[in-house]
């Protein structure tokens, strides 16, 4: 009798955890789909619209699905009224020639710090570790007199010098990195009679590649959606880069939305498909950038 | 290359031409203009013309003295709030992603999504939603049957707007702490939790003992982050309410920038950018205290 007590009540309890895990689960899943949803929501009305005619725009709700997916009206005007053709390449150029920049400056500044003793090497590198605390954006009223001076303002020079010069991200990520690099690797190299200058070029150099792979991916999310130089050191017309046409473009049109949801469209899509692409090494591009 | 010259000479040439380049453009673009800053910020200079005449401390005096320029960091304490709320959420779905899930992976992928975004196209795609007439929200709402709310203004109240825009910064931003948190709490070797369960610790106790503590340092960096991104934040504002309705979304940083090229009042602007780089300087060195004294307690 009791033990058949026990066994009910064993069954009762195991019963009651079971639930649990069902309700568990269920607010789980519940949850992440409505973090999709709010993800997903504010594109949607973006996409929809982006294939709409203005007489449709005006007549349907915001939220409908367009008559047609193959509208391509809105993207015509926007590429050719609206530049977008010109701030591509410009934003292209521009992240081409920062990153060439930016992994040779990085990897000869880590190289040095990483594998030599010399008088002043802490005052350098106490420079960029200092340099990493002092927001640019804090700066930027007296470096707009410097790029001026420089005769680089509204120039394709000013973002390229700015993004190469006052970012040192890239240092610490490859000083970080060029520690796990065993020094045996460098000392048999000279046991071999290379020179210095061979060592960091054909054994740091093409080491330092899974670290060149993180800074190439954050600095093209970071410079494609930067808004604040591209704004402030590029005013002309014709060095209009994504963000910056974007923005002039909407303050021509700004009553047209079909038109400005197909422009915003076009300039979320090269990001969005390499992320979709390239996932996995943004996501440890974007981890090890932060955690380490 | 220089195989000829003895290892000493080619580490000398190496320092040397390896360092001369990145290390004029730092001191040019960042030690520079943060001298010059000081400079101008005990001048009235405006910007153009060729004497910079000394004040000395006025500028400061203004800062303080003014309550217009401080009453705009009530601005920026949206962001913070929003930040705070951002990284509790951001912790959750690290937890629930995990954890033993079907389309872990596909939920990873979505949350994230917004992150590798255009900024100023996400502006104007919320500007899209927040719009009082045709935007979705209130489309939204409305057909939730909640239509008293679904002719709210959001961008257009004054209490309303710098949550509104803080949440699109929340929309944007919550997948990329997410993704930092689900790294770190990877790294917690899972035998721990195993233990845990053998001494019959429930859920919660597990999260309060063992997640947390293990992602203490990880969650320490993504604040400083979210108080010092507070402090800064500009182009969401700038572009989708340009400051208004009658500044009031105006952020610190917007005010520093509109002091400077608009009102041509580059002492001003300068004295506000020191001030603000000594805030985020104090809550830095704040951190590292707070952490330094975590490591000597563990």
């Amino acid at each position: 009798m009791n033990s058949i007590m026990n066994r009910n009540k064993n069954t009762n309890i195991n019963a009651n955890t079971h639930m649990k895990n069902h309700v568990k689960t269920l607010i789980k899943y519940l949850s992440l789909f409505f973090g999709v949803f709010v993800v997903l929501f504010p594109p949607y009305v973006i996409i929809v619209n982006a294939f709409k005619s203005t007489t449709e725009f005006n007549t349907s709700s915001t939220m409908a699905l367009p008559q047609s997916f193959f509208n391509m009206e809105n993207f015509q005007v926007v590429i050719e009224r609206g530049r977008l053709l010109s701030g591509f390449a410009n934003i292209l150029l521009i992240i081409i020639v920062v990153l060439c920049l930016n992994i040779l400056f990085g990897t000869m500044v880590a190289y040095v710090l990483g594998r030599f003793k010399f008088r002043g090497k802490k005052l350098v590198f106490g420079a960029y570790i200092i340099a990493t605390v002092i927001p640019s954006i804090t700066t930027q009223v007296a470096t707009f007199g410097i790029i001026k001076g420089l005769g680089l303002y509204n120039t394709l020079g000013a973002p390229i010098i700015l993004y190469v010069g006052a970012d040192v991200i890239q240092i610490i990520l490859y000083l970080q990195f060029i520690r796990n690099i065993p020094i045996d690797l460098d000392e048999c190299a000279m046991v071999e009679g290379a020179s210095l200058f061979k060592i960091y070029r054909s054994v740091i150099f093409p080491l330092l590649t899974p670290a060149t792979a993180t800074l190439v991916i954050l600095k093209t999310i970071s410079i494609y959606n930067d808004m604040y130089i591209p704004y402030l050191y590029m005013p002309k017309q014709s060095l209009g880069v994504v963000t910056t046409v974007l923005m002039r473009f909407q303050g021509v049109n700004t009553a047209d939305w079909n038109l400005i949801c197909a422009a915003i469209l076009l300039i979320l899509l090269p990001t969005v498909i390499l992320y979709l692409f390239l996932q996995r090494y943004i996501f440890e591009g974007v981890t090890s950038g932060a955690v380490k | 290359m220089f195989g000829h010259l003895s290892y000493n000479k080619q580490k000398l040439l190496i320092i040397v031409s390896f360092l001369v380049i990145p290390l004029s453009l730092l001191l040019l673009l960042t030690y520079y203009p943060a001298t010059k800053l000081i400079y101008y910020s005990f001048t009235n200079w405006d910007g153009y013309s060729p004497d910079q005449p000394w004040v000395g401390l006025a500028n400061y005096k203004e800062v303080f003295e003014n309550p217009d320029i401080f009453r705009v960091f009530r601005h920026n304490f949206a962001y913070f709030v929003m930040g705070i709320v951002q990284n509790i959420v951001a912790i959750y779905f690290a937890i629930v992603l995990n954890s033993k899930l079907r389309g872990r992976n596909f939920f990873r992928t979505m949350l994230f999504l917004p992150y590798i975004m255009n900024g100023v196209a996400v502006a104007f795609m919320f500007g899209y939603v927040f719009d009082t007439t045709n935007g979705s929200l209130n489309l939204f709402l409305n057909s939730l049957g909640l239509s008293h709310l679904s002719q709210t203004s959001w961008l257009g109240t004054e209490g309303l707007v710098n949550y509104a825009l803080a949440s699109t910064g929340f929309w944007r931003f919550m997948g990329y702490n997410m993704v930092i948190y689900l790294a770190s709490l990877q790294a917690i070797p899972r035998d721990i939790y195993e233990a845990a369960k053998i001494d019959g610790a429930g859920a919660f106790q597990t999260l309060g003992r063992i997640t947390l503590p293990n992602i203490k340092p990880v969650i320490q960096l993504n604040l400083f982050l979210t108080v010092t991104g507070a402090l800064e934040v500009f182009d969401l504002p700038f572009v989708l309410t340009k400051g208004g309705p009658a500044g009031a979304s105006q952020t610190y940083v917007q005010r520093v920038i509109d002091t400077a090229f608009a009102y041509n009042n580059y002492g001003l602007a300068s004295a506000m950018s020191i001030i603000l780089l000594v805030f985020v300087i104090a809550i830095l060195l704040i951190q590292q205290w707070v952490l330094s004294r975590g490591g000597k307690e563990a």
